[in-house]
């Protein structure tokens, strides 16, 4: 029988790997489609990070899995947690999963995200759960690119040409409504944060808030403050959108169970 | 056949055989990937290694050949163990390696500087060009063919050349 504490805490980190792998799967659709050569090979590297990440997080919760509930009949590893779990089983934000749209709306998609999941693992290195220590310790190296990098390009597309900053408010327009979730804490992380495995939202929500307005006030973009926030993807109850990716996601190991390369 | 009094640095200069593949001039010492060899009493031999990034896709390639190596070599029981903390730095490779990647036409990391501060426009880091050694280059991309490079041409010889970046 799984106990209600590891219970929790592999949802935790299913949440945190599906973030990541979803949110990586997206970029990675700019594959070969980027505006200029040197940005498709940014978006794509940052994706390889995102589910490098992921697979740390997977590999884990597989371990906890396992040895919570060893039937020997059927091992969970990190690619029947990514490749064979159905849509209400993800947990990842709304966020992540929304479509690329333009140049602009993936951008911000990867600063709002960014900033978010960099104070996420700078609080996470904290955590008394040694593994999630580490991943969150090996991944803020690179998130710090990430950050840099889209920070960079919402001020360039919000400071830049008429039509540049139009599609920096399109934008925010199409994602403002997703960025509530990412800081309301979803059962397993107020567990997890109880525990201290997990870290705490509302420590985040500040520091989210000061970062992506002092974003904002240099790309000349207004900050949108209070509006009607939709959540739920944490929960399971995800956009429309996630099904199609997860169709292209795990098409090959449905139709072929366990392939490999 | 293999004793027992097989020491550490006997399978270092074994690993010094496996190659990183996606930098195929530097071997797993050089890059400062292998962090503990342990030979345990019941004869496993346990290699630690630690990923650069988490996604580099060479880490499963690289682990691989360290076990067909070992097990070509004679060893029966081999553990590869991948650990993330403290996660890998680009200080730890090799005075060697840093030689042999500007020999193969890679600028070698400099020593840590700042680049992985959060600060916004930073100025590009002075790299020095592989080819003509020269200090007047600047950066095309910060990143690369692969997570640990970005792109940079040379003002010069006007060649571009990847650099390893700062991690
Ligand atoms: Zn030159």
């Amino acid at each position: 029988m799984r106990s209600q504490s590891t219970n929790h805490l592999i949802n935790y980190i299913l949440h945190l790997a599906d973030d990541s792998l979803i949110l990586g799967h997206r970029n990675s659709e700019w594959c070969g489609h980027g505006p200029v050569l040197e940005q498709d090979i940014a978006i794509t590297n940052i994706s390889l990070d995102l589910i490098g990440q992921g697979r740390n997080f997977y590999q884990y919760a597989a371990k906890l899995t396992n040895e919570s509930t060893p039937d020997p009949s059927f091992a969970a590893t990190e690619d029947t947690l990514a490749y064979l779990r159905d849509i209400r089983q993800f947990k990842n934000c709304l966020l992540v999963e929304q479509p690329n749209g333009d140049w602009a709306q993936t951008i911000l998609r990867q600063f709002l995200f960014s900033a978010y999941q960099f104070y996420l693992y700078q609080q996470l290195q904290n955590s008394n759960d040694e593994t999630l220590a580490a991943i969150a310790e090996k991944s803020l190296k690179e998130v710090t690119y990430h950050l840099r990098w889209s920070s960079e390009w919402v001020i360039r597309l919000g400071d830049g040409t008429s039509e540049s900053h139009q599609r920096m408010l399109n934008a925010i327009d199409e994602l403002w409504v997703y960025t509530g979730e990412l800081l309301i804490a979803a059962s397993y992380e107020l567990r997890a944060m109880s525990t201290q495995q997990g870290v705490d939202l509302t420590i985040l929500k500040p520091k989210w808030e000061e970062k992506v307005k002092d974003i904002f006030v240099e790309a000349t973009l207004p900050w949108p403050g209070e509006r009607f926030q939709q959540i739920g993807g944490k929960e399971g109850k995800h956009s429309e959108h996630l099904g199609y990716i997860l169709a292209e996601l795990q098409y090959m190991q449905r139709a072929y169970p366990g392939c490999e390369w | 056949m293999i004793t027992r009094e097989i020491d550490k640095k006997t399978i270092y200069s074994y690993l010094e055989q496996v190659q990183d593949p996606e930098v195929p001039a530097l071997n797993v010492i050089d890059m400062g990937i292998v962090r503990d060899v342990l030979l345990h009493d019941d004869g496993c031999l346990e290699i630690i290694i630690t990923p650069t990034y988490s996604g580099c896709p060479a880490m499963d390639v690289i682990s691989m050949n360290i076990r067909i190596l070992l097990s070509t070599i004679g060893f029966k029981k081999i553990e590869i163990t991948q650990v993330l903390s403290p996660p890998w730095t680009t200080d730890w490779m090799s005075e060697e390696g840093k030689r042999k990647l500007r020999n193969y036409g890679i600028a070698p990391p400099n020593p840590k500087q700042q680049v992985c501060s959060d600060k916004l426009f930073a100025p590009n880091e002075a790299v020095q060009c592989p080819h003509c050694d020269s200090w007047h280059t600047h950066r095309v991309s910060e990143f690369g063919s692969t997570p640990c490079k970005s792109l940079y041409v040379c003002d010069d010889c006007k060649e571009p050349f990847d650099y390893f970046k700062c991690h």
